[in-house]
Formats: C-alpha cells, sequence, structure tokens
C-alpha cells in the first residue's frame, strides 16, 4: 500500500532522515513513535508528496511518487489523507465549509448530499452543532476532531495522522483512538499514526515504528517493543529523561 | 572588486527574483488554462481588492487632482495661460499620476494583505492542507486573484483618474475662477481615447505586478510571525518600486502605440 526505500532528507546542514525504509501493508495500522523532532512530520509529509527527499523513493499503491510534479502528484494523493499535527484547518472558513471542502474538491455538487454527509462525518466525531463556528473560535480537542473529519470525509484508502491526540484531554483521545480503530475495522482503511502518546500506541498499532535521530531504531510489534530492553526505547516507554535533580 | 561584486551578487538575485515571478505567471497560466476557473473565488477577491479599495482611490485621486490644479494654475496664471490648466491636468492624470499611484496604493494595501494571507496558510500548513486535498494552491488562491487583479486594476485607475479631473475641474473654476467653458474646451481639446487605452494598459500591468509580487512573497513566506511580516513588508516595498520602474518603460513603449501630443 505505502512504502519507502532509503529515504533520506537534508534541509541545509541538517540530516533529518537517514535512510528509512518502511512498508505498510493495507489495512494495517503502523504507529511511528520517536521523541520531538527526529523527524516523524518530515517522515509523513514526504509519504504523500509534500516535502521532496534529498534521496530515495517513496512508493503509493505501486507507483513510485518521487519525482513527480506537482499537478501528477495531485490525484494521488485522494487516496491518502493527512491529519496535520497543527490541525492546518482553512481558518477563513466555518466547520461545516472545512468539513465539506474535501467533498466539493471531489466533484460532489449536490447541496442536500454535502450536508448530510457532513452532519454524518460531525456526529461520528461528536461535533454536532457546531457547524457555523469559525476555527478560530474551537479548542484544540475540537479542531483535531474536524480535522479528523475533513480527512475521512472522502474516505481515503489510507490516512496519516501527526500527533491526533496529543495536547488532549484523556477522554478526548480515547474517542480519537476509538475512531481510528474503526476506521481501520470497518472501512479497512490503512492508517500510519505518529505519535508519542503510549497509551494511543497500544490501541491501534498493529506494528510499531521507533524513530531515533532520523533513523528507524526498532521495528515489530507492539508487545515486542514493551519486552525489548533496550536502554533507549526503556527510557522512551517510561518517559525517563536520564536526569538527576 | 567589491563594488563589482556587490553589483553582480544584486543583479543575480534581481535575475533569480524575476525568474520566481515568472515561473508563478507561467504556472498561473497554466491554470488558467487547463483548470475551471473558480469564479466565486476571483468574484469575492474582486469585492476584496476592487470594490473596497475605491475610498482610498478615490481620495488619492481627488486630492492629487485638485492640488496639480492647483500648482499648475499658479505657474500659469503668470503667463495668463488659465484656461490651459484642465488640459494639463487631464493627460497628467490619464498617463502618469492616474495609474501610478493607484498602483501604488493597491500595492500598499492588497499586496500585503494578499501577501499576509497566503503566508499565514503556509506557516499554518494550510497550504499543505490544500495540497494534501489534491488542490494546487496557484489554482484556488493565485489564480482567482489575478483574475480579480486584471478586472480591478483598469476600473480603479478610470476611476482614480475622473475624480482627479474632476477635483481639478473644481479648483479651478470654482477656487480660481478660470472659465469654465474654455477650460473644458481645452481639456477635451488636449485629452483623447489614446490616453484612457494609456491609463487602462498601465493599470492592467501594474496589476499583474501586484498581485504576482504578493502572492511569490506569500508562497515562500519563512516559517513564523517574523516570516510573515517580512513577506508583507517585502510584497509592498518591491510591488512599489517594481510599478515606478516599469512605469518608465512601459511609458517609452506606449507611446509608439498611443502617442502623446497631438
Ligand atoms: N521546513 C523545515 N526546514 C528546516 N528544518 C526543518 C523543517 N521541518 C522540520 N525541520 C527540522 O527537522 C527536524 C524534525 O522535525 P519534525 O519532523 O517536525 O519532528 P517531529 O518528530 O517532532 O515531528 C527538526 O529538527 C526540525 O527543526
Ligand atoms: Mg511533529
Amino acid at each position: 500500500m505505502l512504502s519507502v526505500k532509503g529515504l533520506t532528507k537534508q534541509i541545509g546542514e541538517q540530516q533529518i532522515l537517514r535512510g528509512i525504509d518502511l512498508e505498510v501493508d493495507a489495512g494495517e495500522t503502523l504507529v511511528i513513535i520517536g521523541r520531538s523532532g527526529s523527524g516523524k512530520s518530515v517522515l509523513l509529509k514526504h509519504l504523500i508528496g509534500l516535502m521532496t527527499p534529498t534521496s530515495g523513493q517513496v512508493y503509493i499503491e505501486g507507483k513510485q511518487i518521487v519525482g513527480l510534479k506537482e499537478r501528477q502528484l495531485l490525484p494521488l494523493r485522494k487516496t491518502v489523507g493527512m491529519m496535520f499535527q497543527g490541525c492546518a484547518l482553512f481558518d477563513a472558513m466555518t466547520v461545516q465549509e472545512n468539513i465539506a471542502f474535501p467533498l466539493r474538491e471531489a466533484g460532489e455538487r449536490d447541496p442536500k448530499i454535502i450536508h448530510d454527509k457532513v452532519a454524518q462525518a460531525l456526529e461520528v466525531v461528536d461535533l454536532t452543532g457546531h457547524e457555523q463556528k469559525m476555527p478560530v473560535n474551537l479548542s484544540g480537542g475540537m479542531k483535531k476532531r474536524v480535522a479528523l473529519a475533513r480527512v475521512v470525509i472522502t474516505r481515503p484508502h489510507c490516512v496519516l495522522y501527526d500527533e491526533p491526540t496529543a495536547g488532549l484531554d484523556p477522554v478526548v483521545s480515547d474517542s480519537i483512538n476509538h475512531l481510528i480503530r474503526r476506521l481501520q475495522k470497518r472501512f479497512g482503511v490503512t492508517s500510519i499514526v505518529v505519535t508519542h502518546d503510549m497509551k494511543c500506541a497500544a490501541y491501534v498499532a498493529d506494528k510499531v515504528a521507533y524513530l531515533h535521530e532520523g533513523a528507524i531504531y526498532f521495528y515489530g510489534a507492539f508487545d515486542e517493543l514493551l519486552a525489548s530492553d533496550d536502554p533507549l526505547i526503556q527510557d522512551f516507554i517510561e518517559g525517563r529523561s536520564g536526569d538527576s535533580d | 572588486m567589491l563594488l563589482l561584486r556587490f553589483l553582480g551578487s544584486t543583479a543575480l538575485s534581481l535575475f533569480g527574483y524575476l525568474g520566481q515571478l515568472m515561473f508563478l505567471m507561467l504556472e498561473t497560466v497554466r491554470s488558467l488554462l487547463t483548470t475551471p476557473i473558480r469564479w466565486r473565488l476571483a468574484l469575492h477577491q474582486i469585492l476584496e481588492v476592487g470594490y473596497r479599495s475605491q475610498l482610498v482611490v478615490i481620495v488619492t485621486g481627488g486630492f492629487t487632482g485638485a492640488v496639480f490644479a492647483a500648482q499648475t494654475y499658479f505657474q500659469f496664471h503668470r503667463l495668463s495661460m488659465d484656461t490651459a490648466v484642465g488640459a494639463v491636468v487631464a493627460v497628467s492624470m490619464f498617463r502618469e499620476l492616474g495609474p501610478v499611484l493607484t498602483g501604488l496604493m493597491v500595492a500598499g494595501r492588497v499586496g500585503a494583505a494578499m501577501s499576509a494571507e497566503i503566508g499565514t496558510m503556509k506557516v499554518t500548513e494550510q497550504l499543505d492542507a490544500l495540497r494534501s486535498l489534491g488542490v494546487h494552491p496557484v489554482d484556488y488562491l493565485v489564480a482567482p486573484r489575478a483574475i480579480a487583479m486584471m478586472i480591478s486594476m483598469p476600473l480603479l485607475v478610470a476611476e482614480c483618474v475622473g475624480i482627479g479631473i474632476k477635483a481639478g475641474q473644481f479648483v479651478a473654476v470654482k477656487l480660481m475662477g478660470v472659465a469654465e467653458v474654455y477650460y473644458v474646451n481645452y481639456m477635451e481639446k488636449f485629452t483623447a481615447l489614446r490616453d484612457l487605452e494609456m491609463a487602462l494598459t498601465k493599470g492592467f500591468v501594474f496589476g499583474i505586478l501586484i498581485v504576482f509580487v504578493a502572492c511569490n512573497e506569500g508562497l515562500r513566506s519563512k516559517e513564523g510571525a517574523v516570516g510573515v511580516g517580512r513577506a508583507t513588508t517585502e510584497a509592498v516595498v518591491i510591488g512599489s518600486l517594481l510599478i515606478l520602474v516599469v512605469n518608465f518603460f512601459l511609458t517609452m513603449i506606449l507611446n509608439i502605440f498611443f502617442p502623446g501630443g497631438r
């Protein structure tokens, strides 16, 4: 479904990704964990061609996308949705318009169908009644849920989530975890979830990749991660900085 | 030696910048030719840049025409050429003052707004979100703004010129006591359709300059509030300077097609 081979990215002097190989099968959920600044967001952006790698290949459903022009990438991106770390809601549009946007762009013109689908999506993310609000007037958790609704409304085959639960209260986090899981179970959506929330990882992961300084340090099932006696991984799981008072 | 190197690097970055603008223009032309035009967004922009710029343009045109008529009158009166004031005001407003002042005002008002809006979208990942949803930022943001500017600017220039001429006439006739019949008669004798054509052409070209400089600055804006602020400032400064420089060459070229004088 999605794979990368030998992906490296250098911006200026900084080597952000140093040779990444990953493969995600259809219907599978891969969780990418790692410290802040380890290159998780940059990796996700390469997967749909928002950034161009210094070297390496990226495949979407078997098609190599590195080197394609922006206009050739546009149709491919409709099969892969991305939920951004900062939500990236269009701040000139209401909640309703944000969620309807991908539908309209997919060619849906019937206002009744658009209205119904948006209402349904809002119900799923528990935001019914907030249609006419502007993004600036939403709380962090509401923004995340609007962003989620906007991504999944066109039923992409694959969804990339960049820290979907970061900064949310435990209850909202839990409901987002359930949503991710439900999309995968019910619609067979392939998912890549970037997170450093271990609860989220435990709940949704089929496979886990631990990204460390721009390279995959560990790849395997979540249980294997927990069982690992590697100090680096142990520190991450336990949340230890190694500092003492 | 140092001077040479400085000139060299300045010329290089100038060509680099013009290259960026050309690239954006070509991408926009391609967008206009190959993808459906988003008329709803274009109309919204026409309202934003055209309709809402009118107050600025009216005040600019009115007071420029008025002060220009007054100054011309003070000089011409000594030569007993009072009635020629209208002709001078009208020709200057049409050919230079109207287009250039409208261009500068719109570069400030609209260029800043456009670069800030697009720059903010860039740094909050809204541009990436557009792209991830399969929408080209040029199709969605630049093309409608370009259409709006190409339609609005000539109209704004015409408005500025019209108001300027009327204000000049008011000052000369009502305040200075120049005979209105002669004033209008001379003005009509010395202006022609080609003056209007020149004004509209200049307005059109300046509109294109403003919109592509502003969009380019926004699209390339660097991270953070500082990046957006910088993009906004540069959009206004570069847009205004380009208008003044291009205006000179445009005057020289357009004089071949729409010769001045009689
Ligand atoms: N557009 C960019 N330009 C320069 N450096 C960047 C850019 N995007 C990310 N970086 C750098 O790449 C590194 C990884 O960033 P990121 O992928 O956002 O980390 P995270 O794993 O927290 O998501 C950071 O050091 C960041 O400063
Ligand atoms: Mg990140």
